[in-house]
């Protein structure tokens, strides 16, 4: 098969990418518009896309607003992540038969289905990278994370811009896509042009490139592409050293700030939720009415709920306090012992999300200063 | 984006559990069952001591319990089980025939091999007697391979006392020293009462050749390894088993996170000095 490293595609050709993924089988999941938020869903067009939307974030507020071009991707994340599809908030883990007390165990059928996620941002793609570590790299394999993840294709897109909420730069994720893509595409949009330089960075991303047509990149089209993602990391609305967090983290566990961070914090979960690497999970069991059919399913659970750490009837975490305290210490801190890297990608998610904006970047500096107070 | 991939298909589904059938339940107290179960497919459940299993009632859910005996060689696998919530009472009420599914078994155990050649105290509080049964036991059948050996177990009540015909043979041998203890006594009761740490000073062990096996509250875990470290133990020397939420037993579900370990597969048993900064940490 013949393959592309490298191409610039016009904006009238764009289209021709999802068809060709579309008629190879895929599943084709892009960003596109909904209820005042952009999300990631099915998409089989361009003009799905939000064209010409760009998001203004910051701590506990989003809005969508007008550009005024046309761009395909002038936003960034919205509440939505890849592991929507990946580790589904909910998905069915065993169905069990009955047959007079004889219990049959079932686990589902592997789903007939290649997704195709077009538009990764870079951070996206290090939280995917992390995720797999989580749930294929670390001794057990889970079997419907594999199932998703097998067969996918993945398109990321250079940021243009960057939100009011992220620190990708800091955390060394991006903006400019670094591994994990089969294709990545950087936006180049002025007065005169509308085009997209794509690079390959597989062989069925080469093979996929080949077939779109375009012209071969310049060196002058890959100095406009760093120029792009330079200008990107200068506007991060955002950072966080990550400069020794871990032993700081672990020294300032009785940190007077986690309090304080915790009288504003309502537990709501909100920032697990939108996070995309924060991989927790329960289970739930179902009976039919006749207790023929018995049904488990793994749901998306969260350790800001009581329920998480209930051992005998009573919770180990009580207060606000030790769930803020074992989320945050488990992105930063306990992450990098169980799985080698940091579980925080610089997306801003969780501040955006925050209702009441509280801000990991500002609670880990608030919480490491007090250690370089002498006691 | 597939090389990570690769590996994949070989894998057996890690969440799928077998169906065991209880073969004879035995009730120890009033909200405390030991239950045999046996694999219907016929293949026995190989474990070490201090590992264990998840156990799912039909329609009602699955929860972690340690093994409390049993032989894969003869397809018996021992759980003793209190009645503390929807799955554990479905578990507690259960008949001979009814049937389960049991995985596992999961985590690392207790340290059986390490121990030999040493003294090994073992101290068990309430139902934390029930992961070193199988610890017991293997003492007992290869005595000869350990120095001193002794037992130490407090309930809250002696109506609490599990495997109370077993203490009673364990008590006869001469070749193990066993001593019980109560919170409140009752009519009849002429054994101790009070903690079951202030047992250690009745006992004969060498403080630096000794292992120790502990299961129980986390504040009586402490002052065991605390008491016993005054005395001239290493803190690696002594072993605790820890217990949190777990939901998945293969470190996919986050719930048994203990600082940057999961129990479920870090654990459950871990050195006294492993743990013991954590252990000094409320709400962790």
């Amino acid at each position: 098969m013949t393959t592309s490293q490298t191409k610039v595609v016009e904006r009238v050709d764009l289209g021709i990418l999802i068809d060709l993924l579309a008629d190879s089988g895929y599943d084709v999941i892009g960003p596109t518009k909904q209820d005042q938020t952009i999300v990631y869903r099915p998409i089989s067009a361009i003009d799905d896309l939000p064209i010409g939307w760009t998001d203004v974030q910051d701590g506990g507020s989003y809005r969508l607003v007008r550009r005024d071009d046309s761009a395909l991707f002038g936003y960034v994340v919205g509440p939505h992540s890849w592991k929507s599809y990946l580790f589904p908030p909910r998905s069915v883990l065993l169905t069990i038969e009955n047959v007079d007390g004889e219990l049959i165990f079932t686990p589902p059928d592997a789903p007939d289905r290649r997704y195709a996620f077009i538009g990764i941002r870079a951070c996206e793609l290090a939280a995917i990278a992390i995720q797999d570590r989580v749930f294929l790299g670390s001794g057990q394999v889970d079997t419907t994370y594999a199932n998703n993840r097998a067969g996918l294709f993945t398109v990321g897109v250079n940021c243009a811009v960057a939100g009011g909420t992220c620190f990708c730069a800091s955390m060394k994720t991006g903006p400019r896509c670094l591994a994990g893509y089969d294709l990545v595409l950087t936006e180049v949009l002025d007065e005169s042009t509308h085009h997209f330089v794509f690079e390959a960075g597989s062989d069925a991303g080469g093979e996929v490139l080949h077939q779109l047509p375009g012209r071969d990149a310049t060196e002058a089209d890959f100095a406009r592409v760093a120029a792009i993602v330079d200008d990107t990391a200068a506007h991060m609305g955002r950072s966080m050293d990550t400069r020794r967090v871990r032993e700081d983290i672990y020294t300032n566990r009785d940190s007077a700030h986690w309090d304080r961070v915790a009288e504003r914090c309502l537990s709501c979960a909100n920032c697990t939720l939108v996070c995309p690497t924060c991989f927790c999970s329960t289970t739930e069991d179902t009976a039919s009415l006749d207790a023929a059919l018995g049904q488990r399913e793994r749901r998306w659970d969260s350790c800001f709920t009581l329920d998480f750490s209930g051992l005998h009837g009573h919770p180990v975490r009580e207060t606000p306090t030790a769930r803020y305290r074992q989320w945050l210490t488990h992105k930063l801190a306990t992450w990098q012992d169980q799985f080698d890297s940091i579980g925080c990608v610089g997306c801003g998610r969780c501040i955006t999300w925050c209702p009441v904006g509280i801000d990991i970047t500002h609670e880990v500096a608030a919480i490491r200063t007090r250690s370089e107070v002498p006691a | 984006m597939t090389v990570v991939l690769s590996t994949i298909e070989a894998t057996a589904e890690p969440m799928l559990p077998r169906p065991f059938e209880v073969v004879a339940t035995r009730r120890e107290t009033a909200d405390t069952v030991t239950l045999d179960f046996a694999a219907t497919d016929g293949e026995g459940l190989q474990f070490s001591p201090g590992q264990f299993t998840m156990i799912y009632a039909f329609g009602v859910g699955e929860v972690p319990i340690s093994v409390a005996g049993g032989s894969a060689d003869d397809n018996v696998l021992t759980h003793t089980v209190r009645a503390v919530g929807a799955v554990t009472d479905a578990i507690c009420s259960a008949e001979a025939g009814t049937q389960f599914g049991i995985r596992g078994p999961y985590g690392i155990g207790w340290p059986m091999d390490a121990a030999e050649g040493g003294d090994v105290v073992v101290v068990a509080g309430g139902i934390g007697l029930a992961p070193l049964r199988p610890v017991i036991l293997r003492l007992l059948d290869n005595r000869a391979r350990y120095g001193a050996v002794s037992l130490l177990y407090g309930t809250r009540s002696p109506d609490d006392l599990l495997y109370e015909e077993e203490l009673r043979q364990w008590r006869g041998r001469f070749d193990i020293e066993v001593e019980v203890t109560v919170d409140r006594a009752a009519d009849g009761w002429y054994g101790d009462i009070g903690l079951v740490t202030n047992l250690l000073t009745r006992i004969e062990y060498d403080p630096e050749n000794v292992t120790a096996m502990v299961c129980g509250p986390e504040i009586m875990m402490k002052v065991v390894a605390r008491e016993m470290g005054r005395a001239g133990t290493d803190p690696s020397s002594v072993y605790v088993s820890m217990e949190r939420n777990m939901k998945c037993a293969v470190g996919f579900c986050g719930h048994c996170q203990y600082g940057p370990d999961f129990i479920c597969r870090d654990g459950p048993v871990f050195t006294y000095a492993a743990v013991r900064d954590r252990m000094r940490v409320s709400e962790l």
